[in-house]
């Protein structure tokens, strides 16, 4: 059996948050992959992000695919419901999910195979239908659970482990969400931490499709020379537009950088995003902008991190469709049925 | 060819309009049809439609019966030959002694014609041309027109289309008195110019009672908002598109908050079928009501999702309006013909619960209790449909709903019951029904979530690949199956008049040829116990049914005898016993049809002394 369960034990010195709930209340199973595999990590981000967000765990529903990436909803939130569907249909069920009980929070776990290949158009009409949802992608240009194969994210040029060259063209997963109206997209990897955590914490505050492609090597077939998913390689071409803080509603913002390098992007659940610029001249509001900034890096082999765009004013599938603020699930044959009186009605009219 | 005598009949015989696709005949037709319900006396109408948008023939057939029976007779009594292209064709199909009616603007050779038919000729065209100058209105006028001469021909009541006219353009003043213009148009040339009436006829009387005229599809989908469902993701493929739409326009009736104005409904038109199960998957997964409609190559799509559906136990609720298969088929013609294809969708050993409705009536019955089951089953549930019942009016008894049901929301565990501190164990079966309780998802902070995969599990959702914890699941999951037996709708027995070794066994569409097809067996003089299956899990009367007769025809219109084969695999019965019956040009099955293959095959049996048929 490859379940194991993580010991219960609280250190009672452990910090809490807002909610009284410590890291631990934020973790899931032991993980099950490969030691040092980048989706680890991206499972620690999304922990800390939930911990700093102070979210009731319970109220997340955690989706994914099927892959070693799509497996890591069962490390995290151990408190909450998840879901392992089939592969690249997460974003169908996701869909139905969050039609079915709009207040809960819903967390899309997703691998680079799952959603550029088999699931390329699901991942494409959930964010043009706009889902109130975080859609992650860990993205390592490799399928790692069936060992090792291109996945449709490989570089063309870049090299498998054995050392074959993929000779397609590599589908950019980010340039893809800009261009189908997503209100929030950003660009991360795995081993920054403090660049993914912030991302992470404004794309679950975000009220609308939000998308984030994660670069997590895979260390067991795509962490060699060679490839452009490789830990070195990221390292190496990272170039980070900007860096950001989430601040809750509630809290004052105390901005202390210097004017004119911080953008305060407020969103609909009152959370503050700040925006540090690192490049002086990108603008996340730009949609067009983000897309031929993003081309021309990319021509140049360079990875652009950080939040790309942001729409504050997006609305999300519920807006569009104009479903009423009670979750769908929890009404009942008082309010759903229209009666006999009115079946009555429908007959005669059909005489 | 020798002169025959024309048909004489007062409200018994079938008419056929043949017309071209996209001509606007359909509303002139079915307004024919709705004037002789008008008239008292139950009709049977029929779309034979192609796979096009225009230029291709069509067809509407009109069984008017004052007998009641609904099933398609066969042969045509009367034909209105609109369309040149299928003109031999359509001739040809006139029973002898029956009637043609035709634009007679242009003279036809008379080669084009039969000796022992009445030709009935109206210069349709150029009345029309006479009196309109708009293309258009040429073309649509000229079947209200032709209307108006059947009107005479038949002896029909004007005063009842009048009516019918008047009720369709309420409210727009100026069409209503010109469609009644043009019907008078065409009334009083024939009451000038031609013999009227002709040998058939209709004359009023009581026969329709309070049944209602309505659709399959929008029948169920009336039954969805009914039995609450919430969330419909659909995919566009005739002939279930209707079912959505009819959805669609009813939500937008019932289902608006009357302070808000907001939606208590979200309707999503998937990319595709696979998004669509998906989306009433995590929707039913999520606590809503959710469904889908769909035709076979959709199903054939949606399989994996329907494996998941059954192996990690969440409620979906389809409707498969089913046509002629296999892949693309004849999209537009009706079979009963995914029997198998949806018992056992996906890979693996799965079996799922079928519905079949006979009617609008049980249509709508069972797409409400469909919700129930899936909710209390933890399932996919397939409401099996087809075109003919799908997309024909079809005369019914009236929708009935009792306002005290309760929505069966099957075993989920509360906050509160959770609190109690009941044993919580997603895949447990407490009951012994093989049914496990379910929490919805944000339900308790710290006790009852769990984690849904389809990969095997043991009772508290935990990932393994032990296999005695595979094989329990999976025997758990036929107890549930047996269980599923007696929630679905039972079968329906009705038995001969006199004790007989033989039993017919026939479900869904195919139900009111098989009613009038027992009328004229008896006629041959052959007695047969009926038996209509109306789901799968079979009840235990099934079996009872197989092991009292000799021999069961099982009557489907399929190639294969579908059912037949399922009820061989799931009662291990020796399939000599059972006589497939088998209709699958795409038409539906008729009476005539079933009563000459039983009959022939009883006949062959020598059960009866043989008899001549009588004609
Ligand atoms: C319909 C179907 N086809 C193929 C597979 C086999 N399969 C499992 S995971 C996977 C690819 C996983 O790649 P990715 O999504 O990139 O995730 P990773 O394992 O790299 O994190 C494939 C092809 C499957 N489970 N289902
Ligand atoms: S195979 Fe690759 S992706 Fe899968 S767990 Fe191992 S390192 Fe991670």
């Amino acid at each position: 059996m490859t379940y194991i369960a993580k010991p219960k034990f609280h250190h009672p010195g452990l910090k809490k948050n807002e909610l009284g709930y410590t890291h631990r209340d934020y973790e899931g199973k032991i993980s099950t992959l490969c030691a040092g595999c980048g989706h680890d990590s991206i499972t620690a981000s999304i922990i800390e992000a939930c911990y700093e967000l102070s979210i009731e765990p319970h109220r997340v529903a955690k989706i994914s695919g099927i892959g070693c990436s799509s497996k890591t909803p069962d490390y995290f939130l151990g408190n909450s419901h998840g879901f392992n569907s089939v592969h690249g249909r997460m974003p169908s069920v996701l869909t139905g999910a969050n039609l079915a009980n709009r207040d809960l929070i819903y967390l899309g776990v997703s691998g680079d195979g799952d959603s550029a290949s088999i699931g390329f158009g699901q991942f494409a009409h959930s964010i043009r239908r706009g889902v109130n949802m975080t859609y992650i992608v860990e993205n390592n240009g490799v399928y790692g659970l069936t060992k090792g194969q291109f996945s449709a994210t490989a570089d063309r040029g870049s090299k498998s482990k054995k050392g074959v060259t993929n000779t397609d063209n590599a589908i950019d997963l980010v340039a893809i969400a800009l261009q189908l109206g997503a209100t929030f997209v950003a660009r991360s990897f795995s081993g920054d931490k403090s660049q993914l955590v912030p991302l992470i914490a404004a794309a679950i505050g975000h009220k609308g499709a939000s998308f984030i492609d994660v670069i997590s090597p895979c260390i067991a077939f795509n962490n060699h020379a060679g490839s452009t998913k490789s830990f070195d390689y990221v390292r190496e071409h990272n170039d980070a537009v900007n860096r950001l803080d989430v601040l809750v509603g509630r809290d004052p913002i105390a901005v202390d950088y210097a004017p004119g390098t911080v953008q305060v992007v407020e969103q609909h659940d009152g959370s503050k995003i700040a925006l540090r610029k690192i490049d002086a001249d990108y603008d996340p509001h730009d949609r067009l902008g983000a897309q031929t900034f993003l081309a021309k890096h990319a021509a140049k082999g360079q990875i652009v991190t950080g939040l790309l765009y942001v729409d504050p004013d997006a609305e999300d599938l519920h807006a569009h469709l104009n479903t009423v603020e009670t979750p769908l699930n929890a009404l009942e044959a008082d309010t759903l049925c229209p009666g006999s009186a009115v079946l009555d009605k429908i007959n005669a009219s059909l005489r | 060819m020798s002169d025959k005598k024309p048909i004489s009949s007062v409200n018994d015989f079938v008419v056929r309009f043949a017309n071209v696709n996209g001509s606007g005949s359909a509303s002139a037709n079915e307004m024919f049809a709705r004037a002789i319900l008008r008239h008292g006396v139950p009709v049977s109408p029929r779309n034979i439609f192609p796979s096009n948008i225009q230029g291709l023939p069509t067809w509407y057939e009109v069984r008017v019966t004052e007998d009641g029976h609904l099933g398609a007779r066969g042969g045509v009594d009367l034909m209105v030959a609109m369309n040149p292209q299928t003109w031999d064709k359509d001739v040809a199909g006139i029973e002898p002694g029956g009637y043609l009616f035709y634009d007679s603007t242009k003279p036809m050779p008379s080669t084009k014609f039969r000796d022992d038919i009445t030709v009935i000729g109206v210069p349709l065209t150029a009345i029309t041309n006479s009196t309109y100058t708009d293309p258009r209105q040429r073309q649509l006028f000229k079947n209200i027109i032709y209307l108006g001469a059947l009107s005479a021909l038949l002896e029909m009541d004007p005063k009842l289309i009048e009516q019918l006219i008047g009720e369709q353009y309420k409210g727009k003043e100026k069409l209503l008195s010109s469609n009644v213009h043009a019907l008078h148009l065409g009334r009083d040339w024939a009451l000038q110019n031609l013999k009227c009436p002709i040998g058939l006829r209709v004359k009023k009387s009581d026969k329709v009672g309070d049944r209602i005229f309505i659709e399959g599809n929008s029948a169920a989908a009336l039954g969805a908002v009914y039995g609450g469902a919430t969330i419909c993701a659909w995919y566009p493929i005739t002939p279930s598109s209707s079912v959505a739409e009819a959805f669609t326009s009813h939500c937008k009736k019932y289902r608006h908050d009357p302070e808000t104005g907001k939606a208590k409904y979200a309707i999503v038109q998937g990319e595709d079928e696979l998004a669509s199960i998906g989306i009433v998957i995590g929707a039913s997964w999520n606590g809503a009501r959710a469904f889908t409609a769909t035709s076979g190559p959709g199903i054939s799509l949606m399989t994996e999702f329907i494996g998941l559906s059954y192996f990690a136990e969440i409620p979906a609720v389809i409707m498969n309006i089913q046509r002629a298969g296999p892949s693309t088929g004849m999209p537009t013609r009706t079979q009963q013909c995914d029997i198998i294809a949806c018992a056992y969708a996906s890979h693996g050993d799965t079996k799922h619960v079928l519905l079949f409705p006979e009617d609008p009536a049980e249509a709508f019955e069972f797409a409400a209790a469909a919700f129930d089951l899936a909710e209390r089953l933890q399932t996919t549930i397939f409401l099996m449909l087809d075109l003919d019942i799908g997309m024909n009016h079809r005369l019914c008894r009236p929708l009935k709903w009792d306002d005290a049901r309760q929505y069966d929301r099957g075993k989920v565990m509360t906050a509160e019951m959770l609190e109690e501190g009941r044993d919580f164990g997603r895949y447990l079966d407490v009951d012994g029904d093989g049914i496990p309780y379910r929490t919805y998802p944000g339900t308790h902070p710290t006790k009852g979530s769990f984690f849904t995969r389809g990969t095997s599990r043991d009772r508290y959702a935990r990932y393994s690949e032990e296999g005695t914890v595979y094989a329990d699941n999976m025997q758990r999951l036929v107890r549930k199956f047996e269980t599923a037996q007696d929630l679905v709708p039972r079968p329906l027995q009705a038995n001969a008049e006199r004790p007989t070794k033989y039993g017919v066994i026939y479900f869904g569409s195919t139900s009111p040829a098989m009613d009038e097809a027992i009328g004229l067996l008896e006629a041959r003089g052959h007695q047969l116990d009926r038996l209509r299956i109306r789901a799968f899990p079979f009840h235990s009367s099934v079996a009872s049914f197989l092991a009292e007769h000799d021999f069961v025809y099982v009557v489907e219109q399929n190639r294969d005898s579908q059912l037949r084969q399922l009820i061989v695999n799931e009662n291990g019965i020796d399939p000599v016993r059972l006589v497939p019956i088998v209709h699958y040009d795409g038409t539906p099955i008729t009476a005539r049809y079933i009563a000459k293959a039983i009959g022939d095959h009883q006949d062959h049996l020598k059960v009866t002394p043989l008899r001549k048929a009588v004609s």
